[in-house]
């Protein structure tokens, strides 16, 4: 028998790139720009994809072994959170308006991001960058199905869940965050990793997860917390992977320079614009609130991101577009756009209130320059007219902006007081916008925005023509059971019932 | 002794989401369902692909296959992230008590040099074609329509990542980095590899999901991992002192087993929804299987001989008798 010599023992660098890069080739048979097609039409030139360097190096047996330990403690909670009745642990039912806005409008998102992740994790030529989109795109799939199943269980005490997938495609506030990651698919791969990878991924997570996930924990919703602790890992891994692709764009060609910061002015306002949402969940939507949106976009925004562009700045790279309006708009958006979910909360999946004395103490503590005086004096007259028994109902249908699919109901920048509009004319027609930022996006690619598809105009168009009660059922709304004012409501009345119940028994 | 547990008895007001109920009717649905099916947006899309402005973001007719819906191509092992992640982890945990072991105890060391020879010949250039099975499924889970098709692609995918993964661990314990500097020399240059590598690079321009899931899955796999792993690992080398070899590949033999079976029923489903795709999957069938065998014969010539052909021919047999019994006009 033949003696071997023992192999030496190779470096994890060594292995691992053994392991992924070493399994691609250069092609003979056909052509490369047959096989990887989409990679040179954005502009952004890569001479060299041996340069990307591996931001973690994860071999799928590995891959496996730690998501499944993982998995089996995520579902473990979530069963006993439902053998338990762990939805009457939540602080109060108001509290489940965040959770059913995070399942319509939220958990979409990252099942967009898997099939994102899959189609780049194949059209990318370098090996290493493909790995870390797959397995990316393997964790969004997990995201998408871990939060269906932690909130499988309040869909069935409470309304507001039920018709999530039909409210994806079809009610007015959803197609905010729809029409982002369309956005961010309909681009080329190197504009979808910005988008997603980087900006959403890298700048914004935090203002998403962490205020959602703490929120969860400050009201005792235990099936959130669960998922958000156990997809902290695989976000750690992801914001790794947007930061890597970023400056390999910027250290492969000077060219790229200008395309990427066009990239970043653009997805920084499309992505702020969207976690307006967010911020009005957490000043308005948490019965035990964790901080407001001001303070969490001054640390997680202006100090964690201007870091950041510090850092880019070798690169050349400077702040976004629109850094220094975002900065002062975080006085006022999260208001702005409670006071129109309110009034147009007939038409949403999910209910609305009006703050009471001690929320509204607690907005003058935390927006001192801001909220009493101009947001209160409105919440103020919302509760006479409440109390008169003519409750403020926007029966006019919202403008909402063609850019960000937000209601038109920002002001102008320096000017809390004047409502900000824009308008341009193309090719006949005319759009509405929000603000200078979005009405920019759109002037960069017109031919694309004039397809967004507005859900507004959608109410007059088939099949509902012009029926509100149509169009509630066609986006699976059920009138006077998951609209409307919180109180009064069926989610209350159970709330309250089985509370009652459960301390009478305990 | 009976324990007075304090639990709230509260009645549910619904058993399932609304797309669930009426897809399977008014009754609680499974894990499965939930994370399958209708999660993916299907209307009202925003923005054509500025990539591809003639096809919609998420677009059924880039195939040539037709379905009423798609998400009747369910998966028989209900695979979603956690069962399939599960599944594969216990897997792996085999596979590494595998490799431990014959590390270990040296049984490498063991296998005959000629061989030991063979087997780097046969394996080590096989993982660039299962990192090609990775590109194709992962393009059939991104462009694909409906999660129940498109998801166990994904997870099919990163099983052939695995797969390779794992060829190229097998080479590393055999002949150490030189082999797979010289397993991919064979795979670039050498006579015998160039069919398969060109089938291979021919898939990878194929941009039809349902007729890359063919090409791949139901043809170069399903006839590339009996003959492979059962037959010549199992069947012949393992006979011959490659014992050892053949533990470093259950997974391989196992995994080809319990795709085989999702992949034909996938089959099954879309032949029996028209004549029109039934003969399209078997068009498909005819010109994938004819480049597919001829692509593997030098490859198992080298190593079977003059037996090769008649392995190979049933190999083809075989997969005919699965697609026939699918309902797959041949």
């Amino acid at each position: 028998m033949d003696m071997q010599v023992k192999q030496p023992k190779l470096g994890i660098k060594e292995r691992y790139s053994l392991l992924t890069r070493d399994l691609g080739w250069e092609p003979s048979y056909q052509a490369k720009e047959k096989i990887f097609p989409y990679t040179h039409y954005e502009g952004i030139k890569i001479h060299d994809w041996d340069k990307w360097e591996d931001p973690f190096r994860l071999t799928m047996d590995a891959y496996w072994k730690y998501q499944a330990e993982k998995e089996r403690k995520f579902y473990a909670i979530i069963d006993a959170h439902a053998q338990n009745n762990g939805h009457l642990n939540i602080t109060d039912g108001r509290y489940l308006t965040a959770i059913k806005l995070f399942l319509q409008a939220i958990s979409p998102g990252e099942y967009a991001a898997h099939k994102g992740f899959a189609r780049i994790g194949r059209e990318f030529e370098g090996v290493g960058t493909q790995v870390a989109c797959q397995m990316q795109s393997l964790d969004e799939i997990r995201h998408a199905q871990t939060q269906i199943h932690a909130m499988s269980n309040y869909n069935k005490f409470y309304n507001g869940f039920h018709s999530f997938a039909d409210a994806r495609d079809r009610i007015w506030y959803t197609s905010v965050p729809r029409s982002f990651f369309d956005d961010a698919m309909s681009g080329g791969p190197f504009e979808f990793i910005t988008a997603i990878g980087f900006a959403f991924e890298y700048v914004l997570t935090n203002l998403l997860f962490v205020p959602f996930m703490s929120g969860a924990a400050y009201n005792g919703d235990m099936a959130t917390v669960t998922f958000g602790f156990s997809a902290q890992s695989d976000e750690a891994r992801h914001m790794t992977l947007g930061l890597e692709c970023i400056k390999f764009m910027l250290e492969q060609d000077p060219d790229n320079l200008p395309i990427v910061q066009k990239w970043l002015d653009k997805w920084f306002w499309r992505g702020m614009r969207m976690l307006t949402l967010v911020g009005a969940m957490m000043d308005y939507m948490l019965p035990k609130r964790v901080m407001s949106w001001k303070e969490a976009w001054q640390v997680y925004g202006v100090e964690n991101g201007g870091a950041l562009f510090n850092d880019l700045a070798r690169y050349g790279v400077r702040v976004p577009k629109g850094w220094d309006v975002a900065n002062e708009a975080a006085e006022h958006v999260s208001h702005q756009l409670m006071l129109g979910l309110y009034q147009w909360c007939f038409g949403t999946s999910f209910h609305a209130w009006i703050p009471s004395e001690e929320d509204m103490a607690w907005l003058s503590e935390k927006y001192p320059d801001t909220f009493d005086r101009y947001y209160r004096p409105r919440w103020d007259h919302i509760r006479k007219m409440a109390e008169a028994g003519t409750p403020y109902q926007n029966l006019g249908l919202a403008q909402l902006c063609n850019t960000c699919q937000l209601p038109a109901v920002f002001t102008e920048p320096g000017d809390p007081t004047t409502h900000c509009h824009r308008e341009v004319e193309f090719e006949g027609e005319t759009y509405h916008f929000c603000s200078d930022g979005c009405r920019d996006i759109f002037l960069e690619e017109p031919q694309k925005y004039v397809q967004s598809w507005l859900p507004m105009p959608q109410l007059f168009a088939e099949p509902n023509f012009g029926d509100v009660g149509k169009w509630m059922e066609w986006v699976g709304l059920k009138p006077g059971v998951d609209n409307g004012d919180y109180h009064g409501s069926q989610d209350e009345a159970s709330f309250e019932a089985w509370k009652k119940h459960q301390s009478a028994t305990a | 002794m009976q324990i007075d547990l304090k639990t709230v008895n509260i009645e549910p007001k619904r058993k399932a989401f609304d797309h669930l109920v009426r897809r399977f009717g008014d009754k609680p649905a499974s894990r499965y369902q939930e994370a399958s099916y209708d999660i993916q947006a299907t209307e009202n899309l925003h923005y054509r692909p500025t990539w591809a402005p003639e096809q919609e973001l998420y677009d059924p007719t880039i195939s040539r296959i037709v379905m009423a819906d798609w998400h009747a191509l369910k998966d028989p092992r209900q695979y979603y992230y956690n069962s399939y992640v599960l599944t594969r982890a216990r897997q792996q945990e085999a596979a590494e008590g595998a490799f431990a072991l014959v590390e270990s105890r040296g049984l490498h060391l063991t296998v005959p040099e000629e061989m030991r020879e063979q087997i780097l010949d046969l394996l080590v250039p096989l993982r660039h074609a299962a990192w090609g099975a990775n590109q194709n499924n992962v393009l059939v889970s991104g462009y694909g329509f409906g999660t129940p098709f498109t998801q166990p692609c994904l997870y099919y995918g990163m099983d052939c990542l695995a797969v390779a993964q794992y060829l190229s661990r097998i080479g590393l314990m055999l002949g150490g980095v030189d082999a797979l500097a010289r397993g991919k020399a064979q795979w670039m240059d050498n006579e015998e590899w160039q069919p398969l590598r060109r089938l291979v690079e021919d898939t990878l321009v194929v941009r039809d999901p349902f007729e890359l899931f063919i090409a791949q899955d139901v043809v170069i796999d399903g006839l590339l991992y009996p003959l492979i792993y059962d037959s010549i690992i199992d069947g012949r080398m393992a006979q011959n002192g490659a014992a050892p070899v053949s533990m470093l590949t259950q997974f391989m033999t196992d995994w080809g087993k319990e795709t085989r079976k999702w992949a034909i029923s996938v089959v099954k489903v879309a032949a029996a929804e028209s004549e029109a795709n039934a003969v399209i999957i078997g068009e498909w069938f005819r010109t994938w299987s004819e480049r597919a065998m001829a692509a593997l014969l030098p490859v198992i010539a080298k190593v079977m001989g003059e037996d090769a052909d008649q392995l190979l021919a049933g190999g083809l047999d075989d997969l005919k008798a699965q697609l026939a019994k699918a309902g797959v006009s041949l």
